[in-house]
């Protein structure tokens, strides 16, 4: 027979994948993989005649494009002598500045790279990631679509993305023919919610140059590249007809992110028998060569891949290594679903959360994960409190801000309405008050109401023919009324003319001023420099919907009425059944309840109740001189005629104490005041008088909540601050009386 | 109207020297010459000059690649939009014989892109030995 723990931990979210061992001849091997080819460069009279393994005449399609673009040979010569663990030092070494390590980089060969990335382990990447890191500032990149393709929607959904501090945002299309209207939306959402953000629609190339050409979109990342030539080529592209393609689309202004990942040339069955990070190695050397100013990568669509084999989350955050030390702008994926286990998916994501990339994800999906259409969805509009709460943690700057509920609401409407008049303006079919409303409030697609599709594709293939363009958006915009809008639509047409976010890892700030590796890089050099979360930017990091005052959970007291009288100061009682019910020095006073919500009072008389149905006599007295359960039940213990005492705090922790005992031992201890209820209170009054009157005394049966601590504890602490502040060194104990005042 | 690479970016610190295709200086493409006509959607890219310039700015920053992609992007400004899309389609694998990938080459040295021209022919030379050319 099997164990039941087995069993148990079989229903876990996490068996719903499958791990594998190693099998280096499908690629199925993280990194170091046998089979990977000892770096080597050998270079004869200013040509390189051998590579990795390779003579020139057998260098297939990858290794001529980088031999030809990406090899500075004047500094190969010293890089490639030098040994690899004394690079991976230096990429750790905050005395070494990243302009040395990009430096050296350009004369290593694939191979090289993956071996010395292969030598530090998580911490290190960390720490070479915040090191390497392109821009100063991390940011984040927001994946906006949804099932129906609805503009009001998608406009809502990129203005929220927007507003909370992405600075870039995605979109796709269900029906390829969608595209110019919700790029559109994109737009007209992005800027209603802050100026600047980027906008991308992902389609296939022509037309996403056609949309690039009219100012509808301003970046791209679509250009997908491969470790192993027959990938490459399966992918219907060469090295040079992407360069070429990355060109292209820099002289129409748009910002190119190239693609690339672990795990695909192992997906597409020709990994070559190669580690999935020697192969990225060698994308990455490509995607330099070719000229992108960044790459997207950290296995992307093939994570659950890489995850597969050993070593695999390190592997990916490897490259994303790999990637900024060559000098490339990084979007670190985090996009694609990377495992069923939250625990396994956030445990992958620190990785890159906690140095910070350039966007942590490509692609944080700002609306429920059933509207994500790239198959994303990773973290999803579900997962945003955690993800703040995450970074309000670790005091860390993931590039997501927290914003009232009320101003979404606002800019989510302001947005769909912008887009309605937009779609009014330019003759598309209408965008109904009452898609603007569901938009605005509703939890996804599903709510909205639908659309005639058929005439919203008709319409934007006619939208193509008349050659609409940002220009008209913006002036339609303007014409009805959003002339803020019109001007930050309009300044996203101007940006494409001065073409700064063709730049490294540039992102736009709501002034209109580029940010990129040019004018704001990243010279973290250790503790104290580079980009650090504090002043305002930490200050609102912190500033949670969901975080409330410690002032504020307690409530005031003021004005309740009073529950106990005093009487004098308590002396020892000699009546054989009296028990002492001791409290604490805020019971019924400067506190009114418990942990559990239960009224002093009614506390008070269930114990009493049940020190009388076991023959026992209760008096109750104020113990003000300490806080510590143990010690208010020891000094009551003292004065009972029985000896014995049941001591109470404010907060309902409570314990049985007899005098001839040590104060911090005890006859029975209650801890677990939020599961108390009254009746708790009256067995324990019985119990306690059980023992004064030396009767057969079974312990009361206590529950467990190994979670009321998390839950509790901040409330616990603030309690007994107020049990604290009651305290009056050295006072004797006091008599109390119930008053006649009724229980509430 | 020198340049010096510091002047980055552009947009905010040395408007004057970026201009549209069609002659407008940065600071006339307002909403208001929007309103009133004087912009079109062809006027809203970015010029051969402003890519060189920001060729320059990669290159001083030792981005080589980057600034030999913008210099290329300064030249394919020019190449209309279908012919550019024509010469990607002819550069994917199994697309052009040599002799018509020379063709692109020459195409595009009639539009002055002589570093892309030289790119094509450097890709037809690779794909002749590799065997990605369209069997003619």
């Amino acid at each position: 027979m099997g164990s039941r723990r087995f069993a148990s931990r079989a229903t876990r979210d996490l068996q719903l994948e499958q791990l594998v061992s190693p099998y280096p001849e499908l690629g199925l091997v993280a990194a170091n993989g046998p089979n990977d080819p000892a770096p080597e460069l050998v270079v004869e009279n200013g040509e390189v005649t051998r590579m990795d393994g390779r003579d020139a005449a057998d260098f297939d399609v990858i290794d001529r494009f980088v031999v030809a673009h990406g090899l500075d040979l004047e500094v190969a010569v010293e890089a490639m002598a030098l040994d690899d663990l004394a690079i991976a030092r230096m990429l750790v070494d905050i005395g070494v500045p990243r302009a040395e390590l990009v430096r050296l980089s350009r004369g290593l060969t694939p191979a090289k790279l993956a071996c010395v990335i292969g030598l530090l382990d998580p911490v290190e990447l960390m720490l070479a990631m915040r090191k390497l890191r392109s821009r100063r500032a991390p940011g984040n990149q927001a994946h906006v679509t949804n099932l129906k393709e609805s503009p009001a929607l998608l406009a809502a959904d990129a203005a929220e993305a927007a507003r909370r501090g992405f600075a870039e945002m995605e979109t796709t299309v269900g029906v390829a023919r969608y595209a110019p209207l919700n790029a559109i939306a994109l737009l007209v959402g992005s800027q209603t919610g802050r100026p600047g953000a980027m906008t991308q629609c992902a389609v296939e190339e022509r037309r996403n140059l056609e949309l690039a050409i009219r100012g509808l979109v301003t970046y791209a990342e679509t250009l997908s590249v491969y470790g192993t030539e027959p990938v490459f080529v399966d992918g219907d592209d060469t090295p040079w007809s992407k360069a070429f393609l990355g060109a292209a689309y820099a002289s129409r202004g748009v910002k190119v992110r190239f693609t690339s990942g672990t795990g695909s040339e192992a997906l597409m069955g020709y990994a070559q028998g190669m580690s999935m990070l020697y192969l990225e190695a060698r994308c990455l050397a490509v995607v330099r060569a070719a000229g992108s100013q960044g790459v997207q990568n950290g296995s992307i669509s093939c994570v659950a891949l890489a995850l597969s084999v050993p070593g695999g989350t390190r592997a990916i955050l490897g490259e994303n290594v790999l990637a900024a030390w060559l000098d490339l702008e990084v979007a670190s994926g985090n996009d694609a679903i990377a495992s069923h286990s939250e625990i396994r998916k956030t445990a992958k994501l620190m990785g890159q959360f906690l140095p910070g990339t350039d966007f942590v994800t490509s692609g944080y999906s700002v609306m429920p994960r059933h509207d994500n259409t790239f198959g994303g969805g990773n973290f999803d509009s579900d997962d945003l409190d955690e993800w703040l709460t995450i970074q309000r943690d670790w005091q860390v700057d993931a590039g997501i801000e927290p914003v009232p509920e009320d101003e979404l609401l606002h800019v989510r409407e302001r947005a769909a309405r912008a887009v309605q008049s937009v779609f009014a303006g330019l003759g598309l079919p209408a965008i109904s008050d009452d898609e603007v409303a569901v938009a605005t409030s509703g939890y996804d697609a599903r709510e909205m109401p639908d659309r005639d599709r058929a005439a919203d594709v008709e319409a934007a293939d006619e939208l193509l023919a008349r050659g609409v363009s940002g220009l008209d958006v913006a002036l339609a915009l303007d014409a009805a009324g959003f002339q803020d809008v019109a001007e930050a639509v309009l300044g996203m047409q101007r940006q494409r003319v001065s073409a700064d976010y063709l730049q490294t890892a540039a992102i736009i700030d709501p002034g209109g001023l580029v940010r990129s590796a040019v004018n704001d890089p990243n010279e973290y050099a250790g503790p104290g420099t580079g980009y650090r979360l504090e002043g305002e930017r930490w200050e609102l990091l912190q500033d949670l919907p969901h975080v409330v005052a410690p002032a504020d959970i307690l409530g005031d007291l003021a004005g309740a009425e009073h529950v106990v009288v005093e009487r004098g100061w308590a002396s020892r009682g000699d009546d054989p059944s009296e028990v002492v019910v001791a409290v604490g020095p805020a019971f019924a006073a400067a506190l009114r309840r418990t942990i559990a919500d239960l009224d002093h009072r009614a506390v008070l008389d269930a114990v009493c109740e049940g020190i009388r149905e076991s023959g026992g006599r209760p008096r109750i007295v104020r113990i003000a001189r300490v806080a510590d359960v143990a010690f208010i039940a020891h000094d009551g213990a003292r004065l009972s005629g029985s000896g014995v005492a049941i001591g109470l705090q404010s907060k309902g922790t409570a314990v049985i104490q007899r005098a001839d005992l040590q104060p911090l031992d005890n006859l029975e201890l209650f801890g677990m005041s939020p599961l108390y209820t009254l009746e708790s209170y009256r067995a324990m009054g019985r119990n306690a008088a059980g023992y004064a009157l030396g009767q057969r005394v079974g312990p009361v049966p206590t529950q467990l909540d190994n979670f009321a601590r998390a839950k509790l504890i901040v409330r616990t602490t603030l309690l007994h601050a107020r049990e604290t502040q009651a305290i009056v060194p050295g006072a004797a104990p006091v008599e109390l009386e119930l008053s006649a005042a009724p229980v509430t | 109207m020198q340049f010096d690479p510091s002047d980055y970016p552009l947009g905010t610190r040395r408007p004057d020297l970026v201009a549209t295709p069609g002659g407008m200086p940065l600071h006339e493409v307002t909403l208001e010459a929007g309103r009133a006509g004087r912009l079109g959607a062809d006027d809203m890219r970015a010029t051969p000059d402003t890519l060189r310039l920001q060729a320059e700015v990669a290159r001083a920053a030792g981005r080589t690649q980057l600034a030999e992609n913008l210099e290329r992007a300064a030249e394919l400004a020019l190449v209309p939009d279908d012919l550019l899309l024509e010469a990607y389609t002819a550069l994917r694998p199994g697309r052009a014989t040599a002799s018509e990938l020379e063709e692109w080459a020459v195409r595009l040295e009639g539009f002055e892109a002589a570093k892309t021209a030289a790119f094509v022919r450097e890709a037809a030379a690779v794909y002749e030995e590799r065997g990605l050319l369209a069997h003619g």
